[in-house]
């Protein structure tokens, strides 16, 4: 009896540590906007990965280049295939941390402001990006809002002459993630 | 054991428990590695762009226009060198082809060309049988077929005899199998049959065999060199008629795809160049050519997969 009461708590313990700390989303939406005269591109991917540290403020993503779904198929096999070159570098990884922690407190539902330091790596090159974003907490549940803008020279990724002027030298990255308690 | 002792153990294991979970930035990025791992293998990733366009220089490619998408296509295949500074090397005068290929779904397209040789209508229906893959379905190759019905237009060489409409018609059948190897290398067979209703006499054969085979090398993001042979297999017609051998490149901007090409085959349907070739790279009997590709997106497959999704689920 004592042993299994002992267990049970052992359990309820690890559940609750661990219920209380990372969060997680398998679904995180991931958009990026190019705007010039000619022609505007968009490009969705809800397939993109994401987990939260709470206690640590750690924060990372990461996302398949070719779940990006465009509105024309020959963007996306442009994309993959001459931009981001997604055999190569078949993701894009965001590592980072929560920089205001103390103004956002996520065991109370309310809405934060706030600001995100980091590392995002993309055609094999990494830059620092900050941001600041808004992160919801409603029963629970963490949702986090946020957009930076990508210098696409700052990755090495070069846009042929003939379609420079389709294509925005900054696209705008929009990150909107649900994360659930793990 | 009492309530205090319980709690302290509780509160000891609770501390305990937690410090494997005082994750850093790498620990999270594991858990995602878990998820994407596991993910990975519950997905079915297709192979994209084993060739650039639906045609590798003038056979059909395993390619079809994306689904919801429009391909617009236009051959010249110009006289031969042969013609000299006279006739600037063939550019006086050209066989030209149009079409137009349309994508229903990521594995059915259909086409309607005209060509200036023989004055030559045709539709065709192309199809995936199997689409090379990885992940969740691994699949090595992309395996199509392509079907073509043609109707010529020209009038008849014997008026005075008794001729019938089918006569005009001819049919072309081909299966692709292709592997896209890596980024920049692909290898397609083409095993074609043409089938002409009207032969000029009985040294011809109306169904002819073809063994054809294409490769794509790239060369940088935009260009790649392209090779094809059409072997026809010997003993179907007279001798005079002869396999098909070109080679070319694929240039490619925005939204179109240059293809030109040197090649000895003078068609752009295989009723065509697979039955009717008479010029040899050995003689000098080649000709430059030019395929232009423009694509247009006219429907949202993914739109219009997402209402048929909604659909389905307001009925249910």
């Amino acid at each position: 009896m004592k042993r299994t009461i002992l267990s049970l708590a052992f359990i309820c313990c690890l559940a609750i540590s661990a219920y209380s700390q990372k969060y997680l989303t398998k679904s995180a939406h991931l958009s990026f906007f190019s705007k010039t005269k000619l022609e505007n591109i968009e490009a969705h991917s809800r397939q993109a990965t994401s987990a939260l540290n709470i206690e640590t403020g750690d924060l990372v993503f990461k996302v398949g280049m070719t779940t990006f779904q465009f509105e024309k198929a020959l963007m996306q096999e442009h994309f993959n295939e001459k931009y981001v070159e997604s055999e190569k570098y078949p993701e894009a990884i965001f590592k980072g941390k929560i920089t205001n922690l103390s103004e956002v407190n996520f065991k109370k539902d309310g809405t934060y402001k706030a600001t995100v330091t980091g590392d995002l790596t993309l055609h094999g090159v990494t830059k620092k990006v900050t941001t600041t974003g808004t992160i919801t907490v409603a029963g629970g549940k963490i949702s986090a809002v946020a957009a930076f803008p990508v210098l696409i020279k700052d990755y090495n990724i070069s846009i042929p002459n003939a379609v420079k002027d389709n294509i925005s030298e900054t696209v705008e990255v929009k990150v909107d993630a649900t994360y659930s308690p793990l | 054991m009492n309530l205090f002792k319980l709690a302290l153990l509780t509160f000891a294991l609770s501390w305990a428990a937690s410090v494997p979970v005082m994750a850093q930035e790498d620990d999270l990025l594991d858990l995602l590695n878990a998820q994407t791992d596991s993910a990975k293998a519950n997905t079915i990733e297709y192979t994209y762009a084993t060739f650039k366009t639906t045609r590798i220089i003038s056979g059909q490619s395993i390619e079809i226009p994306a689904p919801g998408v429009m391909q617009f296509l236009i051959g010249h295949r110009f006289g031969t060198f042969k013609d000299g500074w006279r006739g600037l090397f063939g550019l006086d005068r050209a066989n030209i082809r149009f079409a137009f290929e349309y994508g229903f779904t990521p594995w059915l397209a259909v086409g309607f060309g005209r060509s200036s040789a023989d004055k030559m209508y045709d539709g065709s229906i192309k199809l995936k049988l199997l689409r090379q893959s990885t992940g969740k379905r691994k699949i090595p190759l992309t395996i199509g077929l392509y079907a073509s019905g043609a109707i010529h237009s020209m009038e008849w060489t014997n008026p005075d005899r008794n001729n019938y409409f089918t006569s005009r018609m001819s049919y072309a059948f081909s299966l692709m199998i292709a592997r896209k190897f890596n980024k920049g290398f692909s290898l397609q067979l083409t095993p074609t049959v043409a089938h002409q209703n009207l032969v000029p006499d009985k040294t011809f054969n109306n169904t002819v065999f073809a063994m054809g085979a294409g490769a794509r090398q790239m060369v940088s993001k935009s260009l790649s060199i392209n090779a094809e042979v059409f072997y026809l297999i010997p003993g179907q017609l007279p001798e005079t008629y002869q396999s098909t051998y070109s080679i070319g490149i694929d240039l490619e901007t925005g939204g179109h795809v240059f293809q030109f090409m040197i090649t000895n085959a003078r068609g752009m349907v295989e009723q065509y160049f697979v039955p009717r070739e008479t010029q040899r790279w050995r003689d000098g009997d080649i000709q430059i050519g030019f395929n232009i590709n423009r694509v247009f997106t006219v429907a949202n497959y993914e739109k219009m997969q997402q209402r048929k999704a909604a659909r389905k689920e307001k009925k249910s």
